[in-house]
């Protein structure tokens, strides 16, 4: 009587969660799998054909848009190199700006600045940042600079060696005020008595930051730099508006590749693969965020 | 007493002279935060210039000396929302974004709620999955997406947008609503059980009106994500007519690149919702953002 009347409850209790649990699986769950699926066929024109098992993946790893070793290039690479610079220039600059706006009475002013391009698309920080590098020197701010010191406008999204450190920054431009807002309130977390005993005992403000501060907002900071790695292997926005991965496939990433293979391209096994992929890369973040919040779990139930 | 008192009266003993010193050495942090302003400001300033300048204008001279040439007008709003359809494009995205909000938290509340507070077999390892799906590429399903949604006619229209963004929201608001459920107090549930509520009930009338700052930071971040995002209206949206914002001006990116007043008043009229949003609730918005730093 009492196990049916419970059996009956945690049924009821189970309806809560069945509209998103319908939906994740028909729109999320289902489509990964079809996705997987797909990339493991020809896909012709977007639709199961013929099963090819990993010639795509094969492919894919010999395809010099995809991943050019012996060049350095290639959309694989590209994201590598967005992990390096993105990362390392939002965490660098967002560290540095929550720091030595830390010290001043304007503090919100210079932290609601940085963090404003956060509200903002990509595809308006795409355009924002197109008319900054616009080759022509009466247009673009920085060329207008550059001709004012006497040099030659320089094409920035229209050459190879640059056009990914351009994106690159307006990205950076973009991501800095994650980083600010979170470690700043970590940073304000660190007891001031720490820090004045620090000084007092003579350490410089570098030694201060690298041996009290880091460590102690080591967990914020793993925290940002999981989030803006994320953001890297899912990047495509921004490369749209900017380069559609141009100049002739220079600045491609993987989420380019697969956009392009399958909707320009028809190709749904190649970019299925290249989707597939993005997945792959993904998962050790995935396992982070599930850890994580294991041990939030763990902390709250003690 | 008089411990505390004596510190406080020798500094405000310092002199006019060595407050000065001490301002004077601090230049290099006003300087730095100076070039940290400026660089965040000039770039985005730039587009707001250049849309209101005549199209003659803007190729002749910079916009950073538009204090020379003070000539404005707002002829590049009137014809980006008129004939290139950006005024279609804004109502688009109010018609996409609203009920791609409204509709996750709805759903991601209720399921939020009895991931915190009810027992039923294979509760955690479904939080798992959905803890692991939020930061699922929605690269990995747009094509099945796409004919899922042929098959069942809801190709390229509203409803489909709407679906497949909720579907995405879900993980992170209901990752949100249930870390900020499970630390209300306790008592009250209990309270409310005893005095017979029913679950419905007691979600609706007690859990949701203690959740308002949540589902406010919510409401925001998710409301910006539908509002910015291009790639899934890119891929699932197939009739122009119903293009929003970022769509459109991706459009008018690659048909007009030379009509360079055009392209800034659109990409302003694509900030402009974000920048008030964030300016009035901004509270809430950083919540937000911090709070979704696992998106």
């Amino acid at each position: 009587m009492k196990n049916a009347q419970n059996a009956r409850r945690s049924l009821g209790n189970a309806l809560f969660i069945l509209p998103a649990v319908i939906f994740i699986l028909v729109f999320m769950i289902y489509p990964f799998i079809m996705t997987v699926r797909m990339s493991l066929d020809t896909g012709v024109n977007l639709k199961l054909t013929k099963f090819i098992g990993l010639a795509n993946f094969q492919q894919l790893l010999g395809d010099h848009f995809f991943i050019n070793l012996g060049s350095m290039s290639g959309a694989l690479v590209n994201n590598g190199l967005w992990l390096v610079l993105y990362t390392g220039g939002c965490v660098g600059l967002g560290l540095f700006i929550a720091a030595v706006a830390d010290r001043v009475r304007y503090e919100r002013v210079i932290k609601t600045i940085v963090f404003m391009p956060m509200a903002i698309s990509a595809t308006a920080a795409g355009v924002i940042w197109l008319f900054v590098y616009a080759p022509e020197p009466n247009l673009g701010v920085l060329n207008g600079a550059l001709s004012a010191l006497g040099i030659n406008p320089i094409g920035w999204l229209g050459q190879p060696s640059t056009v990914n450190f351009a994106i690159i920054v307006a990205a950076v431009w973009g991501g800095t005020g994650l980083v600010v807002v979170i470690l700043s309130a970590a940073i304000k977390g660190v007891p001031d008595e720490l820090i004045e005993a620090a000084t007092i005992d003579g350490a410089t403000p570098f030694q201060t930051f690298r041996k009290i501060v880091l460590p102690m907002i080591a967990i914020p900071l793993s925290v940002v730099i999981v989030t803006l790695a994320i953001g890297v292997i899912k990047v495509f926005d921004i490369v749209y508006i900017m380069t559609r991965g141009g100049p002739s496939g220079d600045s491609r990433v993987i989420a380019y590749t697969y956009y392009v293979e399958t909707f320009n391209g028809g190709r749904g096994g190649y970019g299925a693969a290249a989707a597939v992929i993005m997945v792959l890369l993904i998962i050790p973040v995935m396992a982070f965020n599930i850890r994580r919040f294991r041990l939030d779990e763990g902390s709250r139930d003690v | 007493m008089s411990t505390v008192v004596a510190p406080r009266s020798a500094s405000s003993a310092k002199t006019l002279r060595h407050r000065f010193v001490a301002t004077a050495r601090r230049w290099p942090i006003h300087l730095t935060l100076f070039v940290v302003a400026a660089v965040w400001i000039v770039p985005a300033l730039g587009v707001f210039v250049t849309s209101v300048r005549p199209r003659n204008d803007i190729l002749g001279s910079g916009w950073w000396t538009i204090l020379l040439h003070p000539n404005l007008t707002l002829g590049a709003y009137s014809e980006v929302l008129g004939s290139f359809g950006f005024g279609q494009a804004f109502l688009n995205s109010v018609f996409i974004t609203v009920p791609a909000t409204v509709l996750p938290i709805s759903i991601g509340a209720l399921a939020a709620y009895a991931f915190a507070f009810m027992r039923f077999p294979g509760r955690k390892t479904i939080f798992f999955i959905i803890i692991a799906l939020m930061v699922m590429p929605t690269q990995a399903a747009f094509v099945p997406i796409l004919q899922m949604f042929r098959a069942l006619n809801l190709n390229g229209g509203f409803i489909g947008i709407w679906l497949a963004h909720t579907a995405f929201g879900l993980p992170f608001a209901i990752f949100l609503l249930r870390g900020f459920f499970v630390q209300l107090p306790g008592e009250i549930l209990e309270s409310a059980q005893i005095d017979g509520a029913s679950s419905l009930r007691i979600f609706w009338s007690i859990i949701l009106p203690l959740s308002k700052p949540a589902l406010a930071s919510l409401a925001v971040f998710q409301f910006l994500w539908v509002w910015n995002d291009l790639i899934m209206n890119l891929i699932l949206l197939s009739n122009p007519a119903l293009y929003p914002l970022p769509v459109q001006t991706a459009g008018l990116l690659s048909g007009y690149g030379q009509e360079h007043d055009l392209v800034a008043a659109s990409s302003v009229l694509l900030m402009i919702v974000p920048l008030i949003v964030f300016l009035s609730l901004q509270r809430y918005f950083v919540r937000g953002i911090v709070a979704g730093s696992v998106k």
